[in-house]
């Protein structure tokens, strides 16, 4: 009846009942917030069933806050176990569950931060940017963004109800194959992904579908801004290398559930084959996540600067050139693999030549600030910390590329070191910057500019303390994930300074709650009534902070680049257009439904409780007829309705 | 050209709402991901395909004619499914219904006769269990068949409300695009054939 579920899946050690407790308590905590507020209508009507970018937008951000949190105790987790776990002391984790935080701080933070942030980011601005009323297609975004909160549901759940994989956040066969981890951790890991991956593939059409398809008359692809581009770039990667990831890990899916001999180390199986194709998704996957924040820093910083971009050709080329490379050097992941000299050189060059548009992506912003009137605002400041720790994370990277010092390095701490530079300097930084440059836009008021600033200090100098000491234990021989080592190996002070960056890193966090609470308190003060709180150029600040659901009243006509910097400086005024009916889709609770069923679905396949899973797919088949048969996907806003709308939001 | 006849019978209520030419669009970019999903399988197979772990290859194991029965089975649907997706942009109700039925019974007697091979080969004792080979040679042909069922469920799904009510604008939409997943999936076969079969044959 209920497969392989039993009383022994929530047997757990008091750790992990400490995590799963405070877990519900937050759960109840803010079900009985929202029930004592009684918002539970408004936020079906305004969020949960929301088809507008905006509001899923905001969910993403949502979702990924929760998992940051998550993901940053997991790492604070490791950095105290290795702080403690020397010579006669073993720490207070065990290497079982140790194994699962390390997977886990991995899978959260890759699948459900940086993707989370990215998409939710992209969701908000992008049809902003190109003058549209939402994205291509509204709904295939919602069940996006339902499928993406139901696998990250997996790792919270996997804390309470079994265990989680303890395989490293790529799960290697045949470590994680039938025969070596027959327990459930590596099902949660693959249908965590699953679900999440396809919900990313989906939004990738759709973002590609919206780029192509929806920009306003006049805007040419060259007159895009560039954070456009570099979602068209990012989409781009995600149509062509998610599929590979949903293939590979259906098929380690059926060696599991259906005993197929694919990857496996007997009957011929290939596990090989598994890490090439992971990883033909997996650098692809890394690009999807830094390409949007280079983006971010192609808008803002021509903002701070007071000038236009410098290089937007240059830029462009640059971003055509990574999103091409990007997908070429699978196997620098691996060069130990023994694919022989001349492929391992063929890797590596190609490599080390990413690094080439890269860099004229940094020089190119750097010029811009060049004899700008620069204003060191919170973003700009992230910037700086961005160049410092990217470009050295970069460098590291191409030491890397060159196989033999990889063999050194290879899965040692170095290169720890190496990808958290560029992750966290780059994808990390980089969205604090656009959020921070965003939020007005998002939610008509600014951050508090002192304690974004203390956050991004903490951030900063954490970053420094916590990793750097990582590239001297990666050249120590300190291999990654060691729950235990020797006295003998000189290795404890270094970890220890590593567990106090970790703890600044925390605090930088804080900060950055008590910046958004502070800012909530003082909203009024803060208050953003222009719509364009820092002198904006592009097509976002051109219309309300909040933009109303509809974006823009009239659909914006665009003339060259920085579009909204010229209508700014244009001589003549518009003329009052009388205001028109506006075609907008209806909400739906439809893409809700099928992120829980999927949720329920793999949670069954999981436990083998196959009926189950069979029920799920029949209701999300029955659903998707449900919605084929919906008479009203759109409805029309009234033309009396937007002029009172613009007439309210105008005035306030 | 038959679609921008069809879309001059009604005009679009909004020119920044042109959902025909979005969806289609959308459509095509959804196939593409589906095409390198199949390329990956693809891949696997050609790495496995001699992966038999002592047990007989693809030149002992499949049956040519049968295989070329099924080809051509798939072929006249994807013909039918064509004029299927004619009939629609002319709003030609008779002849939607009828062609998409013709798929839909060669669709089904494909997955027949493709369930009859693959049965007869467990038989023999050449299941997915055996060896690398013959995993990943069921996970390709099992994933086709998996598409051909969705396929399927989609003509009824498409094909009730066209008798029903009739011809709209919103069918013509939904069923070009899966029109254009049947000729996909007829694409995707013609590698199968020729690349599983043919190849694995003449080795």
């Amino acid at each position: 009846m209920f497969g392989r579920l039993n009383e022994l899946a929530l047997k757990h050690d008091w750790i992990e009942y400490a995590a799963g407790v405070s877990m519900i308590l937050g759960g109840i905590l803010v079900i009985a917030l929202i029930t004592y507020h009684k918002k539970w209508k408004w936020l079906w009507k305004e969020y949960i069933t929301s088809v507008d970018h905006k509001r899923i937008g905001v969910m993403y951000l949502v979702v990924s806050f929760v998992m940051l949190v998550k993901g940053l105790i997991d790492g604070l987790m490791m950095r105290a176990q290795q702080a403690t776990s020397v010579g006669d002391s073993f720490g207070y984790l065990g290497a079982e569950h140790f194994q699962q935080i390390f997977t886990a701080h991995g899978v959260t933070m890759i699948f459900f931060v940086g993707m989370g942030v990215v998409f939710g980011i992209i969701n908000i601005i992008l049809p902003l940017q190109i003058g549209a009323r939402d994205v291509a297609f509204p709904f295939l975004n919602s069940v996006s963004f339902w499928l993406f909160t139901a696998g990250g549901l997996y790792i919270l759940i996997s804390l309470m109800i079994g265990v989680f994989a303890g395989t490293g956040w790529t799960a290697y066969p045949p470590l994680a194959g039938l025969k070596y981890n027959p327990g459930v951790g590596v099902d949660y890991w693959i249908w965590s992904i699953q679900i999440s991956g396809i919900g990313s593939l989906l939004s990738g059409v759709n973002f590609l579908v919206t780029i192509l398809k929806m920009r306003c008359p006049g805007m040419t692809l060259r007159r895009m801004p560039i954070f456009v581009w570099a979602t068209l770039a990012t989409v781009v990667l995600v149509i062509a290398a998610f599929p590979i990831l949903t293939a590979n890990i259906a098929m380690l899916s059926t060696d599991r559930l259906l005993d197929t001999k694919i990857f496996t180390a007997d009957f011929g199986g290939n596990p090989m084959m598994y890490i090439n194709l992971i990883w033909a998704w997996g650098h692809p996957e890394v690009y999807i996540l830094i390409l949007p924040i280079f983006g971010i820093f192609s808008e803002y910083i021509p903002v701070f600067s007071k000038k236009k971009l410098f290089g937007y050709t240059s830029m462009v080329w640059a971003i055509a050139a990574i999103t091409f490379l990007s997908f070429i050097v699978w196997l620098h992941h691996f060069f130990t693999m023994g694919a022989g000299a001349n492929v391992n050189a063929f890797f590596g060059i190609m490599t080390m030549i990413i690094a080439v548009p890269t860099g004229v992506k940094v020089f190119n912003w750097l010029f811009t600030m060049y004899r700008g009137r620069v204003e060191f605002k919170t973003p700009m400041l992230w910037f700086i910390g961005f160049v410092v720790t990217f470009v050295t994370g970069g460098m590291t990277g191409v030491m890397m590329a060159i196989p033999a010092i990889d063999f050194q390095v290879h899965n040692s701490l170095f290169l720890i070191a190496h990808f958290h530079s560029v992750i966290i300097g780059g994808v990390v930084f980089g969205f604090f910057a656009g959020f921070t440059y965003w939020f007005p836009k998002i939610f008509g008021f600014k951050l508090d500019e002192k304690l974004g600033t203390y956050a991004f200090w903490c951030w900063l100098f954490g970053f420094l303390i916590a990793f750097m000491p990582l590239y001297l234990l990666g050249f120590m021989g300190a291999t990654r994930r060691l729950n235990h080592y020797e006295a003998s190996t000189g290795w404890h002070p270094l970890f220890v300074t590593a567990a106090i960056g970790a703890l600044i890193i925390l605090a930088g966090v804080i900060f950055q709650v008590l910046q958004i609470y502070v800012s909530i308190k003082k909203r009024k003060e803060y208050k953003d009534t222009t719509g364009d709180p820092w002198n904006g150029r592009t097509l976002e600040w051109s219309t309300t902070s909040p933009p109303p659901f509809y974006n823009f009243a009239f659909i914006p006509e665009v003339h060259g680049r920085d579009a909204f910097w010229s209508m700014k400086h244009a001589k003549e005024t518009p003329e009052n257009r009388p205001y028109e009916d506006i075609h907008m889709p209806t909400n739906t609770g439809i893409g809700f439904y099928i992120g829980v069923l999927s949720c329920i679905g793999g949670f069954a396949i999981v436990w083998h409780i196959f009926w189950m899973a069979g029920l799920c797919v029949l209701g999300i088949i029955a659903s998707l007829i449900i919605r084929l048969g919906n008479k009203h996907p759109h409805y029309y806003v009234k033309a009396e309705e937007v002029e009172r709308i613009e007439k309210r939001t105008r005035n306030a | 050209m038959t679609q921008s006849k069809a879309m001059k019978h009604e005009p679009l209520p909004d020119p920044y709402q042109d959902e025909y030419s979005r969806t289609t669009f959308g459509f095509w970019v959804y196939l593409l991901t589906d095409f390198m999903m199949f390329a990956t399988i693809f891949a696997v197979y050609a790495v496995l395909h001699k992966s038999t772990f002592g047990g007989p290859g693809p030149k002992e194991l499949f049956d040519l004619p049968s295989v070329m029965n099924q080809t051509w089975v798939l072929l006249v649907a994807t013909f039918f499914v064509g004029f299927g997706g004619a009939s629609v942009h002319r709003k030609h109700r008779a002849g939607t219904i009828t062609y998409f039925l013709l798929t839909f019974i060669l669709g089904i007697t494909f997955l027949w006769l493709q369930f009859d091979d693959l049965s007869l080969l467990v038989k023999r004792g050449a299941s997915w269990k055996s060896n690398a080979f013959l995993s990943a040679y069921f996970t390709l042909i099992g994933t086709f068949a998996v598409h051909i069922v969705f396929g399927l469920l989609w003509i009824i799904v498409l094909i009730l409300p066209v008798i029903k009510r009739g011809i709209d604008m919103v069918s013509v939409r939904r069923l070009t695009c899966l029109r254009m997943f049947w000729q996909f999936l007829n694409i995707i076969w013609i590698f199968i054939f020729s690349i599983v079969y043919l190849l694995g044959v003449i080795q």
